[in-house]
């Protein structure tokens, strides 16, 4: 077992794990934050795509031992005080989110396209999401979504 | 089925030193983790061989890119996204910088490193044709000493590599300079992101003569999925260096991959596409030449 110690969302937090412990189950199993979602556990759907230090990665292909001392932000940590971020606004508005097994990721990975380009092109929104797998929407309302949210953003 | 996570090793050591220690001390029981966009899908789907790991991810000393005047120079820890954030490998290097751009998807090329994915070996892997027409070399790292080789002697087979137990892939060294050659990189999948691919080709020409005689000065394809390793496809480069840029030399070109190209049959694609598909790109690229 491994000590790792992690800010999520802003919260210090500590947990004793086995090192090659996936992140995605380090957060739904350690920490009850079950936003995080698992697709496919190969890092090709993105549904539990989170923030490490401001990155985007997959959490199913992290292992824990490689967070400890990092800074976190999960789906959990998106909005404040009970109020959406403009990111989930607009795709609550634009029809974004269908299943919603693939929004926690989606969303993650528009904050980081949207921290890269403030005003991304539409190939640039196409290749930021590309990671991010959705079998509901047929993407063009997440398209809208993110453009709307850089608008607002 | 996955693997059983209570069954793995992973440790940390404090420096390059102490890994290369480890590495030396019991050769062949330890596996350098980095990125962890291979081992760790081996290990969800219940694969991964290695119980004892050793974590390079923090290791800064392997994840640099050294620019000087006739080489970059690219530690083995540089994630994809550090790549296609180099002004000077895009400029410079630019096939390795469109490489980089549709290795897996943003959040992988964020954790993915050179080093991992040349040492995975994979033969359809999207780097390697592009360091093999740079004509890169590896520079290797043990407790005993360093040994640099072309890159092209690097890939022994499949998923073989030249790096012994006690080994290290420390940096990539990529000749720049390539001013005068018209470059070309094309990679045929389902997608380009995400997607492995059936094939691709990287290829590089220097033409030399004025309008009326184009002659092909040198050239140097690399290529993917075309044999059990990544490969330099010498006999297509002898097939038309130093020829008029023509119908004979196009017809040569692709006679001459198509008799050195050994792909196979497997779930993306048959051997028959991929070899035709390859001379398809490998005549686009000589066509381009005479434009």
């Amino acid at each position: 077992m491994s000590l790792v110690q992690l800010t999520v969302n802003g919260t210090r937090q500590q947990v004793d794990v086995p090192p090659m412990k996936r992140l995605l189950d380090v957060l739904r199993e350690d920490l009850a934050l079950t936003g995080s979602k698992e697709g496919c556990g190969e890092g090709e759907c993105g549904a539990c795509a989170v923030l490490l230090d401001g990155v985007l990665v997959n959490s199913c292909l992290v292992p824990a031992l490689q967070v400890n001392g990092s800074r976190l932000c999960t789906i959990e940590g998106v909005s404040t005080e009970g109020r959406l971020h403009p990111i989930q606004q607009c795709f609550l508005e634009c029809g974004g989110a269908q299943c919603g097994i693939c929004t926690p990721g989606m969303i993650l990975a528009t904050q980081h396209l949207l921290d890269k380009y403030p005003h991304p092109t539409m190939e640039q929104i196409q290749e930021g999401l590309a990671g991010n797998l959705c079998r509901c929407t047929g993407y063009m309302r997440i398209f809208e979504a993110v453009q709307e949210a850089a608008k607002v953003a | 089925m996955r693997s059983d996570v209570g069954q793995f090793d992973f440790v940390s050591p404090a420096s390059l030193d102490a890994v290369l220690e480890r590495l030396a001390a019991e050769p062949g029981v330890h596996t350098p983790l980095a990125g962890g966009t291979e081992l760790m899908v081996a290990l969800n789907t219940g694969r991964l061989q290695q119980h004892s790991l050793l974590n390079l991810q923090h290791l800064s000393e392997l994840r640099f890119i050294r620019v000087e005047a006739e080489a970059i120079h690219i530690g083995s820890g540089t994630t994809f996204t550090d790549i296609r954030r180099s002004e000077a490998i895009a400029i410079d290097l630019p096939l390795l910088s469109q490489a980089a751009s549709w290795t897996g998807s943003v959040a992988n090329q964020n954790r993915g490193t050179l080093g991992g994915n040349l040492c995975n070996a994979s033969p359809a892997a999207d780097s390697p044709p592009a360091l093999l027409a740079y004509g890169a070399t590896v520079t290797l790292v043990s407790s005993h000493g360093t040994r640099t080789l072309p890159y092209s002697d690097f890939h022994l087979g499949y998923k073989r590599t030249a790096l012994r137990p006690d080994e290290l892939l420390h940096t990539i060294s990529v000749p720049t300079g390539w001013s005068g050659y018209r470059q070309y990189i094309r990679k045929v999948g389902t997608r380009n992101a995400q997607a492995i691919s059936k094939v691709a080709l990287a290829a590089m020409a220097r033409v030399d003569g004025d309008r009326t005689s184009r002659v092909i000065g040198d050239i140097r394809i690399g290529a993917a999925s075309l044999a059990d390793r990544p490969v330099r496809c010498a006999a297509a480069e002898a097939a038309v260096r130093g020829k008029l840029v023509n119908e004979t030399t196009v017809r040569a070109a692709r006679t001459a991959l198509a008799g050195e190209a050994k792909p196979i049959d497997d779930i993306r694609s048959t051997a028959t596409y991929r070899a035709h598909v390859a001379a398809n790109l490998l005549e686009e690229f000589l066509r381009s030449l005479v434009g």
